[in-house]
């Protein structure tokens, strides 16, 4: 074994992360399992003013909330009648790097620069990456950027070239990887060799840093049409934006908006595979990622996942890709906005959801991403298409991910796939078990934990663990 | 004779990270058969050829050492043709719009 190879990195990572964050996570632990999350979030010290005080300072937020009213009208031609609620979309593309990642790397960054480290690293192939490298170039401080960007053929994924360039443009160093999960290996070497602070997706301070789009998303609602918005709805993939939104939302007092969780359906599709890596036509926002981290969301990079998506969720959807680029020329060309097709996600639920609720109700998709080269949909249909991808106009719901891609060919055949919650939390139990050390047993702690973790009584929790583990009361 | 790369110029050095034998043990078999390659651009710290060993600043002041692999590497993604499947969508729906009296 080599002092660099990877089971001589990951041996050495709880060290890495310990100095590379400076959270001593242990001192968290409640139980088995349990761990106290509010006081880990607390004791950062960001709370709502103070996360918008340091937004402030490098021009994140306060992005406008622009009533798609075109596209509520479409909505309504094919809804029936009294039906077709007001969508609305936060235009998180009006960050200093396109997208709500800023609000995410400012607070890192800005930790970072206050706690003197030399610079920032992270691992990502998406939109964070400008945004870490954004925020490091304001703050003057060093960054890397370790990306996933091409497969064995060296056919390089058009949306992460895009982020190549962008992070390169602020001046960061970027490490282009092959297809691997190996990517956080390479981060864990960068942190050793650099000692730079890990402005990692799932630290508190990513978490805390979207708080304030909730927050926003709450207060400019009630000041254009005097209510918080009915349901919210957010792309999902690590968790961070749905967990950020919603207690953003809460803290503004709208505790009775609905959140909702929508994903692009990549299902089918291995997420470490050399052979699907460019036969995925988006990079985030995908069950690939969701799915796992929605049941079992401490598989991250930190030993405590900040975001923590089951806790906030009351309802989780996906669409198809072929939807999300119909939806992405349809904000187009319908509301003048072209926008990057991943954060349009939400909007093809917001379409059909909007269906569901009466016309004076408020569906508010809470991201825009801004779009350009290789992050477009023209770049991923051609690519898709170099890849064998059958791309055709028809009916969505014979999408097969990996195979075929299907534009629809009216607005009415839009639509969602929900995902059964209670699927979803057993899922979560099942992981929760299944992490438990050998010979281990569940405290009342961990059983409390576990209920506000899937949003259901301990009693609850305890059967589903009874029927988990064969055990009968 | 080869042609040697001034020493500054902004190049691309490529590298392979893990061979195909040392990938992390919970990847798929086909990721499993290739190795873990790395690219990385920065300032030649000193003349080399295309194809040789060489060294780089890279942008975070990190010396790195690799297989020199391009000079000024181009950015090289874009939209490419328009696609057919949606170019007529925007279209069909101010239609229906129209003919539901809905166009704002």
């Amino acid at each position: 074994m080599t002092q660099e190879s990877y089971a001589a990195i990951m041996d050495q990572r709880a060290e890495i992360m310990r100095a590379s964050v400076d959270i001593d996570y242990e001192q968290y632990t409640t139980g088995r399992l349990a761990f106290d999350y509010e006081r880990l979030m607390a004791d950062t010290g960001y709370d709502i003013a103070t996360a918008l005080a340091v937004q402030k300072t490098t021009a994140v937020g306060k992005t406008p909330l622009v009533e798609l009213k075109n596209i509520t009208a479409l909505a309504r031609t094919v809804s029936k009648p009294g039906k077709g609620a007001r969508i609305f979309v936060k235009d998180e593309e009006a960050n200093p790097s396109g997208s709500f990642k800023d609000r995410r790397a400012s607070l890192s960054v800005h930790e970072a620069s206050k706690r003197g480290y030399s610079g920032v690293a992270a691992a990502t192939s998406g939109n964070y990456g400008a945004a870490v490298a954004s925020q490091a170039a304001k703050a003057g401080l060093r960054c890397i950027i370790v990306q996933e960007a091409f497969d064995s053929e060296g056919v390089v994924q058009p949306e992460i070239a895009e982020k190549t360039r962008a992070c390169e443009a602020y001046g960061a160093e970027v490490i282009r990887l092959s297809v691997g999960p190996e990517l956080f290996y390479m981060l864990l070497r960068v942190l050793k060799e650099t000692g730079y602070f890990n402005a990692s997706l799932y630290t508190p301070y990513s978490v805390l840093g979207i708080e304030t789009l909730g927050y926003e998303i709450a207060l400019q609602m009630q000041e254009q049409s005097g209510v918080f918005p009915d349901v919210v709805i957010a792309t999902h993939a690590g968790g961070g934006n749905l967990t950020g939104t919603a207690r953003g939302l809460r803290k503004a007092g709208a505790v009775n908006s609905q959140v909702i969780a929508a994903s692009v359906d990549l299902s089918g599709l291995h997420m470490a595979s050399d052979h699907d890596f460019n036969r995925k036509s988006f990079t985030t926002g995908h069950t690939g990622f969701s799915i796992p981290f929605t049941t079992w969301p401490d598989r991250a990079d930190v030993p405590r996942n900040a975001a923590r998506a089951l806790r906030y969720m009351d309802r989780f959807v996906t669409v198809t890709q072929g939807e999300v680029f119909y939806m992405t020329q349809l904000l187009a060309e319908l509301e003048g906005l072209e926008r990057g097709p991943a954060g349009n996600t939400s909007l093809v639920a917001a379409f059909v959801i909007a269906q569901e609720l009466d016309e004076g109700q408020i569906v508010v998709v809470q991201e825009t991403e801004y779009t350009g080269a290789g992050k477009h949909p023209l770049a991923q249909l051609n690519l898709a298409r170099q890849m064998g991808i059958d791309v055709r106009r028809g009916d969505p719901r014979d999408n097969k991910p990996g195979q075929c891609i299907i534009i629809p060919e009216h607005p009415s055949q839009l639509a969602v796939v929900n995902i059964d919650m209670e699927y979803v939390r057993r899922s979560y139990l099942h992981n929760a078990i299944k992490s438990l050390p050998e010979g281990e047993s569940l405290s009342e702690v961990d059983l409390a934990f576990l209920a506000e973790e899937t949003r259901i009584s301990q009693t609850h929790v305890q059967e589903i663990l009874n029927e988990l583990t064969g055990k009968t009361r | 004779m080869t042609e040697l790369i001034e020493k500054g110029t902004w190049v691309e050095i490529y590298n392979v990270v893990l061979p195909a034998n040392e990938r992390a043990p919970q990847v798929p078999e086909d990721t499993q058969r290739v190795p873990l390659e790395m690219r990385v651009k920065g300032f030649l710290l000193a003349p080399a050829a295309i194809g040789e060993d060489a060294e780089i600043e890279t942008l975070s002041g990190r010396h790195l050492r690799g297989r020199l692999a391009e000079v000024n590497p181009a950015y090289t993604h874009s939209f490419g043709s328009p696609v057919p499947e949606l170019t007529p969508i925007g279209c069909e729906v101010r239609a229906l719009l129209h003919e539901k009296g809905r166009m704002q």
